[in-house]
């Protein structure tokens, strides 16, 4: 492994990370702040991937994407445990199963 | 060479923590796994030359957002172990999807191959001698000046909206009440009163603070 480090290297972590993610939501089933913990590890891995991707080309417009990729994910864990505290106050539980209030 | 065995040992520990974000028992302990994990990516995009990105990864993500779910999870009182009955049914699923979706990117790591005029297409070409927050600073706020702003829209929209949800009107909560005062007359603030001389303020009757009955509060609901 004396290799420099370059973008496949990233790229396989980058893959790992996500399948990991995936592994997880499938995993915590139940849990949905697990879930959104998935979600944000997912979206590191394709800003890591972004991130790779800029520096192995030279073009900075990947790691301003990462930025905005950054923005929303912030935006969406803010949102995601909102809901998640005001269903737990309203319910009792967070269990995904429990989400059906909608149904008819 | 050092930044070979770096990158190597936080990816491990990153891709370590990972799994025991998705797997460990506790919540919190998934939360500060989460943490590390975090702080491991921004030393591989230190290693990967986007200094900036690494900085705000660590004090957006382990600043903000995981002290945020650090605070969400501490705050619910959520039976976890009821929560994670169903882990050991549903591994053999997520396995495969996971084992599935690995084999195709494995298919794609082995397969790609830059486009030849890739160096040729690229739309800002990082500036030489600069460094990367100066050239990324240079192009965010001249280029990509409309979508900056709309991320901070964005931004802006998430929290009214997080405040919006979270926000609960409690019975003992004291409000300024606009029409109330709006609508305040002289008659009913303002009493003339004839005092003979020598006489105490309680023997005219007069009581300040004026003894009045307490309006009911309506009780106000935000959606919940």
């Amino acid at each position: 492994m004396a290799t420099e480090v370059g973008l496949g290297h990233y790229l396989v972590v980058s893959a790992i990370l996500l399948v990991l993610a995936i592994f997880g939501i499938f995993l915590n089933r139940k849990n949905v702040i697990i879930i959104l913990m998935s979600i944000e590890l997912m979206l590191l891995a394709v800003n890591l991937n972004l991130v790779a991707f800029s520096a192995a080309l030279g073009d900075l417009v990947g790691q301003v994407f990462a930025m905005f990729v950054l923005t929303v994910a912030a935006a969406e864990a803010a949102i995601g445990l909102a809901i998640v505290v005001i269903y737990f106050r309203n319910r009792g539980s967070i269990q995904v199963e429990d989400v059906n209030l909608m149904k008819g | 060479m050092i930044a070979n065995i770096a990158f190597y040992v936080c990816s491990i520990i990153l891709l370590a923590s990972a799994a025991l974000v998705v797997s460990s028992r506790n919540p919190v302990h998934s939360v500060l796994f989460l943490i590390l994990s975090f702080f491991n990516a921004a030393v591989l995009f230190l290693i990967a030359g986007a200094e900036f990105l690494a900085l705000i990864l660590v004090i957006v993500y382990v600043g903000a957002v995981a002290v945020l779910f650090l605070f969400v999870v501490m705050m619910l009182d959520i039976d976890f172990a009821e929560l994670r009955s169903g882990f050991q049914r549903y591994l053999p699923v997520g396995a495969t999807v996971g084992a599935v979706l690995f084999v195709e990117l494995v298919f794609v790591l082995g397969g790609w191959e830059f486009a030849p005029q890739a160096p040729v297409l690229r739309f800002s070409p990082a500036p030489a001698n600069v460094s990367n927050t100066a050239a990324l600073g240079r192009l965010l706020y001249t280029d990509y000046i409309f979508l900056f702003q709309a991320a901070g829209i964005l931004l802006l929209v998430a929290m009214i909206g997080a405040i919006v949800l979270t926000l609960r009107d409690r019975k003992t909560s004291r409000h300024q009440s606009i029409r109330a005062q709006t609508d305040r007359t002289v008659a009913e603030t303002l009493e003339l009163v004839t005092v003979t001389v020598g006489a105490g303020v309680k023997e005219i009757g007069i009581l300040r603070p004026k003894p009045v009955d307490p309006e009911p509060v309506e009780e106000v609901h935000h959606g919940n």
